[in-house]
Order: structure tokens, then sequence, then C-alpha cells
């Protein structure tokens, strides 16, 4: 049993918050993003934050630092869209290996100084995988609804660079976010097994699926219990949602799961629904108020924050795990 | 046998067999049979198999839904026939299968006797299938082999009782395989026993064949032991097979089902295929057919099969068929069209639209009126959370078909009309997801949703930089723009597209959508900066109904003004529930001030103190100043020069349109035309009481500056800044000096354009000004320049080439007022009392504080190396009142010139 695995039966582990969110604050500008090294590189980068791993590795470790000391247990590489299949909007592929080792080196890093400091308790890297900017089950082209602009075989490809890439890099464990298409997870997962079996190791597997809007299922139209189902076929750590909704809007969908799974359970939902003007407004104490509410009902083992929660909100959140007990995986029968 | 017998169940999740489509399918001891429809199968129906081979996949599709509709809880699919490529069959239906909700949500089984076919549809479902089947027939090797696989794609199983010697055709044997392959599946392949389904092979009985017998008795018997031997697996199987010997005879066929079906679910049997039109219910079926039939199927009696072939002939006939519910047929025309949209049924939907053409004037109406109101529908059902995704794309195909039906009538109509009355159905619609933005599924679906409504699709793809879209627009006279974005600095993006459709004149509504983007965005930041349409589509389906509002010829105008006062009102009541919160109290700002150590090796005493004035500049000196850019830009024509003049589109006409120019520059400057003047100075000055700069001004005189301070909250670590901060307040001790400047290209420019005026050259009457403004700007730059590196001499070193000029890479600024730093005009009173610039050079200022003549620049010099251009922004009443004190100002007046940045209420 790993690590992580033991103490996830003790207490409730605590995820970063964003990272997009905390390099907007940087306000990096074309030329930040391309530092010297990407000075001409033909297509505008700015935006590809994955990038900044390399060109502004300071920044991610800054960032990373800020959500340790919050009370992160585990925060996620700065690698959403470490995949060629991503990058090529930037032109990006050759440097997809890089981008990944150097960010979860980078995460690995400030990991490592954290438990030093404090080996009650150690800080684990979670290497981020994406769902990149496909879809492997819908077709974008309503004329003909057979086609695809991705194939399975292309995603377990690309899914198995970044994947070893973090592994390389020194990630300890992976999480397979996002997921909008399970069809693209199932092909991440399959890249994981693939290099679990070739290097004859184990590795925790976080899986987080996105409920997309008030249809309360993914984009790809599954419910949220067809959708654990169908990536329940491997020994994950812990199956989930993130993004998209709110704390609260999040908890009808994760009642769905967790009484139907032995995995552990993760949330790590957005800081409430966008605004009007894409920002997000619930505060700290606000969102933790709504995660007490899970807490209290026993729904989750892994709490953080998606897009607009700050170290602010993880503090908040570390702050109140504490009093309370995880998920249990094992229910009376009686 | 394994451990699974003993382990105890302890956890949440149950053996029991899971599997999903869009929905889950969760089959627990207490859960009914499960169906598992066949006709998707080219073995299982002739039909289907010569649908495949023709290519007719959409129709073929119908056959799933058909067996959905019809109870189906997995559908069995399978493309295993020698004239077709099942590989490629498979992947191609399988895809259409997953675009089709209401077949999708069930399981799909992925049947198939080649490896490849199976692996080739593990590869494009989403959710967990079975595969049907595997077993030990190539020997154990490949069997783990693909099982493995076959668990890293998550699906579950049917194994078939089959080995290296042959297919279990005996009770032993059915056990010996059934037993050994569990073994292997869950021991050593690690497989969980609950995606294990065992066919035990159903073979025919009454054959004649004395070996066939016992064929239905040895599976029941079979099933029973496998499903108490071998714990959480399932039992499956092809339930028609038996009745094989009784082809032609239905009722017989569908008695033996059911009573086949009856004994083998007692013994555990859970699943199979069957065909539920061919499925008799037990207890209907006639006690003397039933006691025959049983005697055949439990092998009851020697003469069981001799019997039930006598008894069959009596019982030929009666066809029975399950059928889809129609009922819905039968209701008013609108309701079948909207019902169509909304499950997707496309079936009916040429009938139903004929229908409609037949009862209204013109062909156009059904669209406009029967379709679309069946799309808003769709579009509420979205709205609300009732439809998903993949639906609406369908209702889309739905529309397309209706739409396409209408086409040559309404072509025939236009034709029989060329008057032209006809309205033009089709509009053209350019789509774009904005600058800095990659997400384009939503925009892609808007766009094929509006390409089925027979709008012309532009589609500029991601990331789209807003000067492209403009000039596409034009050219492609595009009667929309819709952009998309998915990420919050889309927003921008878009609220900036807007201004330059507005500084363009453009009249095109503009559709926003994507994720981020809102009806409040829209209304607070967007609309404002558009005189015309601006619409927050949220979905495709609105998409449709939105456009087809906006280019109706007869009814847009109205529908236009509506949007817009409803998008007024919403504004200033969004607004009015929003103010205040974002706002910092002047003194709170004030302690957030920028906080600059001033050092004095960072102030340079300048070289020249005092009034310097340049009355007749040579204006020839700025040709190499000029920043053409904005000069095209005058001309709407876009593009960065000289990059423009070589432009596919505009570079011809910007090419030809420069040359004037330079010609006209040239005649300008040879004939001294135009007059350069400019006054400036630099003066001791320090910054007092936070916002003010006072100035040491001629005469000894002092002259104050007020400055207006950032008050909206800003995030942690940024300062709200004043332009006062980049001076050295007056207790640091520290002399520190600024500058203020006027400089005009004016003089002349009137009378010239009076002149071209006058001879109906309009042409160069707009050149004659576009030119002066440049020359102003390059004024302002040269002797920006000039004080930089003389008169002040902070930048004695410095070399820079227009272009970095032009991007403003030297240090210190030269904000003017009324400009985003400083946006109050009044401050411009200042300057030409300190400079005397209307004495000395005439450049005056008109009752609104604006220059005359226009093209004159004045402004600011600030030299410190942290100077930087910032926006004001907003500010509070408190920040107001406090400048007309300081001004001694009454408050109403100074209200009205900072009326633009007061936050509203």
């Amino acid at each position: 049993m790993s690590q992580i695995e033991q103490i996830l039966k003790e207490r409730i582990l605590v995820l970063d918050g964003a990272m997009g969110t905390m390099l907007q604050q940087y306000q990096f500008s074309e030329e930040d993003f391309r530092g010297s090294r990407f000075k001409d590189w033909p297509q505008p980068l700015k935006g590809n934050n994955d990038l900044l791993s390399i060109t502004q590795p300071k920044a991610i470790a800054e960032v990373h630092t800020k959500y340790y000391e919050a009370g992160a247990d585990i925060v996620q590489t700065n690698t959403f869209s470490g995949t060629t299949i991503a990058m090529a909007d930037y032109g990006m592929e050759e440097l997809v290996y890089e981008m990944n080792y150097e960010s979860a080196k980078i995460a690995k890093a400030v990991a490592d100084q954290f438990t030093l400091k404090n080996p009650e308790k150690p800080r684990f890297v979670a290497g981020s995988i994406g769902p990149t900017n496909k879809t492997a089950s819908l077709s974008p082209d309503v004329n003909d609804p057979g086609f695809r602009a991705i194939r399975f075989e292309d995603l377990r490809k690309a899914y198995k660079e970044q994947v070893e890439a973090l592994l390389d890099g020194g990630s300890d464990l992976l999480l397979v976010e996002t997921i909008f298409d399970t069809l693209n997870a199932k092909a991440a997962l399959f890249a994981i097994e693939e290099v679990k079996e070739e290097r004859n190791i184990e590795i925790p597997i976080m899986v987080s699926g996105t409920i997309t809007d008030a249809s309360g299922r993914t984009l790809s139209g599954q419910t949220p219990e067809a959708f654990l189902i169908s990536v329940a076929h491997l020994p994950l750590l812990s199956v989930g949602f993130n993004c998209a909704l709110g704390a609260k809007q999040l908890m009808p969908h994760l009642e769905a799961i967790a009484s139907k799974t032995s995995f552990f359970i993760s949330a790590y939902p957005n800081a409430g629904l966008p605004n009007a003007f894409g920002g997000y407004d619930d505060t700290p104490k606000q969102m933790a108020e709504q995660i007490r509410e899970y807490l209290e009902k026993g729904l989750v083992n892994i709490v953080g924050g998606c897009c607009g929660t700050t170290p602010e909100h993880i503090k908040a959140f570390a702050d109140l795990v504490h009093s309370y007990k995880p998920r249990s995986l094992f229910v009376n029968r009686n | 046998m394994s451990d699974f017998n003993e382990q105890p169940i302890t956890n949440n999740q149950q053996r029991f067999l899971r599997l999903s489509g869009l929905e889950p399918l969760v089959i627990t001891p207490e859960s009914n049979f499960i169906n598992v429809g066949e006709r998707t199968n080219v073995a299982g129906s002739r039909r289907f198999l010569r649908l495949i081979k023709e290519g007719e996949f959409e129709e073929a599709l119908e056959i799933a839904r058909h067996q959905v509709e019809g109870g189906a809880q997995i559908i069995d699919i399978n493309m295993d026939d020698g004239l077709i490529d099942g590989k490629t069959a498979m992947v191609r239906f399988l895809n259409l299968v997953v675009a089709e909700p209401d077949i999708a949500r069930v399981p799909i089984m992925i049947d198939s006797s080649k490896w490849e076919i199976i692996e080739a549809g593990l590869q494009v479902v989403q959710g967990k299938c079975v595969v049907n089947s595997i077993s030990l027939k190539e020997g154990e090797e490949e069997f783990m082999r693909q099982a493995s696989l076959i668990r890293r794609y998550g699906a579950a199983v049917v194994v078939m009782a089959f080995d290296e010697v042959g297919q279990a055709d005996t009770l032993e044997r059915r056990i010996e395989i059934a037993a050994r392959s569990y073994q292997i599946l869950v021991d050593t392949v690690k497989f969980p026993p609950e995606d294990i389904i065992f066919d035990l092979n159903i073979f025919p009985v009454a054959t004649g064949m004395e070996e066939h017998k016992r064929n239905a008795l040895d599976f029941i018997e079979g099933t029973r032991w496998v499903r108490e031997n071998l714990p959480h697996c399932s039992v499956s199987g092809g339930v028609s097979n038996v009745s094989f010997s009784f082809r032609g005879n239905t009722a017989v066929r569908e008695a033996m089902h059911s009573v086949f079906l009856y004994h083998a679910i007692k013994a555990g049997m859970n699943m199979g295929i069957v065909n539920p039109a061919l499925l008799e219910v037990y207890d209907d079926i006639p006690k003397d057919l039933l006691e025959h039939v049983e005697d055949v199927i439990l092998d009851r009696r020697e003469d069981a099969t001799e019997r039930l072939l006598e008894f069959a002939e009596t019982v030929q006939g009666k066809v029975k068929e399950t059928k889809v519910d129609l009922s819905w047929r039968r209701l008013p025309l609108q309701e079948r069209i909207t019902r169509a949209l909304v499950k997707g049924i496309d079936q009916f939907i040429v009938d139903d639209v004929e229908e409609a053409r037949q009862s209204v004037a013109r062909p156009l109406e059904v669209i406009e009126g029967h379709l679309m109101a069946g799309m808003n529908v769709v579009g509420d059902l979205f709205g609300s959370g009732k439809m998903f995704l993949p639906q609406v794309v369908k209702s889309a195909r739905v529309m397309k078909k209706a739409v396409a039906y209408l086409e040559p009538f309404i072509e025939e109509e236009k034709k029989n009309n060329a008057e032209g009355s006809v309205g033009q159905a089709a509009g053209k619609i350019l789509m774009a997801t904005v600058k800095g933005d990659v997400h384009d599924i939503g925009k892609n679906i808007v766009s094929v949703v509006l390409g089925c409504n027979n709008y012309e699709i532009v589609d500029m793809g991601v990331m789209v930089p807003p000067e492209k879209i403009i000039q596409k627009a034009i050219e492609e006279r595009v009667d929309i723009i819709g952009l998309s974005g998915l990420i919050t600095p889309s927003l921008d993006e878009m609220v900036f597209l807007a201004k330059e459709m507005e500084r363009q004149h453009f009249q095109l509504p503009l559709l926003i959508g994507g994720a981020t983007t809102s009806k409040a965005h829209t209304a607070v930041k967007i609309d404002p900066e558009y005189s015309n349409t601006v619409v927050h589509v949220n979905d495709a389906s609105r998409a449709v109904t939105v456009v087809g509002d906006l280019l109706q010829k007869d009814t847009a105008a109205p529908y236009k003004a509506g949007i817009k006062s409803d998008y007024e009102s919403f504004r200033e009541k969004f607004l009015a529930r929003t103010k205040q919160k974002e706002y910092l109290g002047l003194n709170e700002a004030r302690a957030n001030k920028l906080k600059i150590d001033f050092q004095q090796q960072d102030i340079k005493t300048p070289n020249t103190l005092g009034v310097e004035v340049w009355e007749q500049f040579d204006l020839r000196q700025l040709e190499n100043y000029i920043d053409w850019t904005p000069f095209f830009r005058s001309w709407d024509l876009h593009g960065k020069y000289p990059d423009i003049l070589k432009d596919k589109t505009v570079g011809e006409q910007a090419s030809e349109l420069f040359e004037d120019a330079r010609k006209m520059l040239q005649e300008i400057l040879d004939n001294k035309l135009l007059t350069g003047k400019a006054i400036f100075g630099i003066f001791p000055a320090n910054q007092v009481n936070e916002d003010d700069i006072v100035v040491l001004g001629p005469g000894d005189t002092t002259y104050t500056f007020r400055t207006l301070r950032q008050q909206s909250k800003k995030r942690e670590g940024v300062p709200n800044i004043a332009l006062a901060d980049f001076i050295a307040p007056e207790r640091s001790g520290i002399q520190d000096y600024m500058g203020c400047f006027c400089v005009s290209a004016g003089f002349g420019t009137k009378e010239l354009a009076e002149e071209f005026e006058k001879d109906n050259d309009d042409y160069s009457a707009i050149m004659i000004k576009a030119l002066a403004d440049r020359l102003a700007e390059a004024f302002a730059e040269y002797l920006h320049r000039e004080v930089r590196t003389k008169y002040w001499g902070y930048a004695a070193e410095e070399s820079l080439d227009n272009q970095a000029l032009i991007d403003e890479k030297y240090r210190g600024i030269r904000p003017a007022p009324g400009y985003p730093a400083c946006p109050d005009h009044l401050e411009k009173l200042t300057i030409w009392e300190i400079l005397g610039v209307a004495e000395k050079i005439g450049v005056e200022l008109t009752e609104s504080l604006a220059m005359w003549p226009a093209a004159s620049v004045s402004g600011y010099y600030f030299g410190h190396p942290r100077a930087k251009y910032f926006g004001l922004g907003k500010i509070k009443e408190d920040q107001v009142q406090d400048f007309a004190e300081r001004k001694g100002m009454a408050l109403e007046e100074a209200r009205k010139w900072l009326a633009p940045n007061l936050v509203d209420g």
C-alpha cells in the first residue's frame, strides 16, 4: 500500500488550488512567456502556461510554495496542457517531454523542502494530466456525426509521453483531470497502465471528471455514475470531480458517486460559478462553509480548489479538515 | 478454486456487473433479466446486413434505435461478414451510435470473432462495454493477452464455452471450460469476476437428432452450476438458436424462447441476446402449446420432438410485432414538428414539413414559424439542463433535413418572384475564437448548427487577432460576426473588438458566446462599446433563432431596438447592484500609493530650466518620426505599417493612399504649407499633500498640478497610482523636476482644407487633416526625445529607432490631460498658464478645453525611471469632493468635468 493511501485512511488530504488564477497575477507579457529561449518562436506564446515551467520556473515554484504554505498536502504540476495534442496550437510538440519533466521537478523540489521541514506532514506532487483540446467521442462536425478529430491511439501515445516525463520528473502520483470526454481519460489510463507495466512500478492514480452544465452530465453526455463505471476498471487511488461548477453545485454529483465506489473521493470545485466577467466570487470563507457540508456528510477524502481558488481558499480548507474524519470506504452492512 | 468465495463484501463497491453507456447499467441479483438487442448484428438481421453492405449506415442506425426503444438494455453490434470490411464498419457504426444519445445511453456489446475488430471497437466507445467474446480456443496465452487488454480498455467480457478441443456441447464440458476460464481470468489475469459473463452455448433442440435432445437442458443445468460455483459472474446466451429448427413458425418459436428463458433464468441465466419482438409472455402461451414446448426444452419425453412438430402445424400464423410507440404521430402538426426536433427523430420530418408548407403562403414561413418554434423548445430545454449537448446536435440535424427539403421550394419561389420580395433566407456569418484562446468546441457546434440552418459560415478558427476578424468581415461582406471564448482574458478581447467595430463604423450585429461569457458581461462591458447590436447567445439552438431574427428584414429593426433597450436596462440594474464594492475610499487609496524610494541619483537636474519656445519649427525634421499605422486606420485600412503596403487585400489600396500621402506631405514640407510650433519647459517640482505637484514656474511663481488617484480595489501588492507618485515628495528633501509642453502642426490646416473643399476635393481635405494629426504626434515624439536627451538630459545616451519610440521603449512618460492617466482636461489650463501657450504660440483652448488647431498635442513630462503609463479608471465621489476643494472649485463644476470617470451613482 502506498504511503498516501495509508495517510488517506487516517485523514482528509488537501489538494492545491488554481494555477492559472495565480499565474494571471504575474501579468506575464508575450515576452515573459517567451523568455530568451523562445524569443523568435513563430507562434504567439502568451497564454501557454505550461511553457512557464521552462521560461518562468521561479513563478511556478512560488505558486507551489504558496499552496504548500497554505497547508496543501498535494500540489498539481503545471502541466494541464502538456501533451503533443494541446501543444500543437503553439507548435511546441517537441517540448512536451521537457515541459512535463521540468514541471514535475520544480514541484518535487518544493515538496521536498516542505517535507524536510515537517516530516509529519509529507507533501506530494500529482502529475496533472489534462483533457487535451480534442474530444475522442464527439464529432466537431455536425454534418458528419461519425467524424472524429482525434483517435484513441493518438491520445494514448500523447498521454504516454506526458506520463513518462511526469514520472521521470518525480511525480508521486498522477491526476487525470478535468475529464469532459471519458474516452480521452480512458486513453490516458491505458497509457498509464502501459508505463506501469513497462517500468514494473505502482503509481497511485487520481481521476477527476467534470460535470459541465445544468444537465448534470459530462460534456460527452455521461451521468456521474456512468462516468464512474467507465473509469473504475483500474485500481485508482481516488475518483471525483473538479472544475465547471462551484462547491455547492458539485455536491449532488459527489453524492451520486460517493456511495457507489470503494475508491477515495476527491473534489476540487471552482470558487463558485463564474460571474458575469469570468471571475470567481466565492470567498475562502464561503467556499469553506460549503466544503464543511461535504465533510459533515462524509463525502470526501481529498479536497482542493479549481478555477478562481487561491492559497487563502486552500488555507481555509486545510484549517477545516482537521476536525473531520475522512469518508470511510467501509460501510456497516447491518 | 479461488478465494473470492470467501472474500466478504465489506466495502462500498459490491461485486456487481456494472456497465455504462451514457447512463449506468448495474446488474444486481435483484435485477430482471437483461435483454441484449441482437438486431444490429449482421448475422442476426438480414436487413441490417443489407444496409451495412450498401453503406446505408444512417438507416442501420434506426435499427439500433428501435431496439433501445423496444427495451434492449445492451445492444450487440456485430459486423462479421465475408463481404464487409468488419473493422471499418464497426468503427464507423459505433461512431454514429455514440452520437445518438437515445441509443448510446445503453452499454454496447462489441461482438466479433476477430480480435482486431474488437479492439478497434473498444477504442471508440467511452462507456464500459462488453466484449463478445473470447475463449480458450486459441490457447491460454492468447486468452490471457486478450483478457488483459480488455481489462485495460475497461470492458466486461463474454467468455465462450470453447477450448483448444472445441465447443462445449455437454454439461460436463461446459462446467470444465467455464471453471478453467474463470480460474485463469480471476487468479492469473486478475480479471474482476463480476466482469465475466459466460456464454454456455445455446444449441437447437428438436432437430431430430438424438444428441441434440439435451441441448437446452444441459445449458440450463450448466448455468445453475456456474452461478453456484463461480461467484459473481453472469451467464448469457443467444436465445433464438434454441428454436432454430422451427424457423418460419413464429408462434412456436416465440413459445420456445419464452419457455427456455423461463427455466434458464430460474437456473441463473441473467442476460441474453433476445429479439423482444420474438418473445411471448410465458403466462400467455396456450396450455397445450406450453406443454409440448416444455417437453422438448426439458427433454421430458422420448417423442417430444415428434409431438411438437405435429402440433406446430396447427399453430401457424398469427404474426405479432412489438411496435414502437408512434401515438405521437396523431398530435397536431406543430407538436409533431416540435417533438421531432426535441427527440431528434428525422423519420417523419419531411412529411410534417410538407404538411406545414401547404398550410402557409411561403415556404420560408415554415422555417421561421414551425421549425423555429421547435428549436426554441430545444433551446429552453437545453438551457434548463433537461437536454444535453449531443441531443441538441441531433436536433440540429433534423432541422437540417427539414431545411434541405424546403430549399428547392424557396428557390422556386425566388425564381417566380424576380422582384425579390422573397427574403434572403441565408446570411453569412463569421465565427472566430478570439485572440489568445484556443477553445473551439462550442464555436464549432454553433457553426454547424447555423450551417444546418442554411447560413453560410466563415469560420476563422482559433486565436484570431481582432484586426484579422475585422478585415475578414469586410472582405467577405458578412452579415453577422460571432465571437467565442472560453478563458477569462477572452472577455477583454471581445470588448476590444467591439470598440474596434465601433471605431470603424461597423453596422453588423455582434454575437457573443462561450463558457465564460454572460449576458451581464455582454450588457455591461461589450454593449456600451458598440452602437449596433450585441447579443449574448449561450447555446447553439438559441443562436439559430437569434440569427434568424437579426437577419429578418421586416422585423430586424424593432428586434434590435428591443435587444438594445433590454441590455441597457439589464446593465443599469446590474450596475445598481454591483457598484461600490470594488472601490477604495480616497484615504485607503492614498495609503496604497506607489511608494518610490526616491534616490538622488535617479533624479537628473535638467540641463535647461525654464520655458523654451519654437515658433518656426521646420516640420521636415519629423518625416522619420511619423507613426503611419494610425494614419491607415483613420482611412479604415487595417494593418501595421509597412506590412500593410504588401497586404493581400488592402495592400494595393494602402499603397495608393500612401503614395498620395507622401506626395502631399512632400508638398506641405517643401512649401511650408503648415507651420510647426512648440512650447515646453522643465521646472523644479515636488509632490505635496499626496496627490498634488507644486511647480516653481517662471518668475518664481508657484503652480499646482492636481492629479487623480486610482480608486479601484487592486489585488495585493499592486498600488493605487496617481501621477504625483512619480515626483519626490517635498518632505524627502530631494529637489525633483517635471515638465510640460504643447506642440502643434496644425497652423494652416484649416485654410488648406477649406480650399480643397471648395474644389469638392474631400479626399485631399481629409488627407491634409490626417497628415497634420500625424505630424503633431510625430512632433510630440520628436520633442520628447529632444527633452530626454538634451534639455533635461537624463537620457543623453539614448539611441532608439522610430519603431522603438512608437513602442515607448524610453525612460520617462509624457501623459496628456484627457488621456487615461489624467483624464480630466482641467489641468490643461494650468499648463497653458505656466507656459503661456496661447500667448506665445497661439494654440487656444476651446470652451470644452479642446485644443485649437486640432492637430496639437500637450502634456506633462515625468522623468523618473519608475514613471509609467497607467489608466486612472473610475474614481469615487470622495475624490471629486477632495479635488474640488483642492482646486477651490464648486463641487458641481468638478463633478461635471470628472463625470466620465465617476463611479456611477
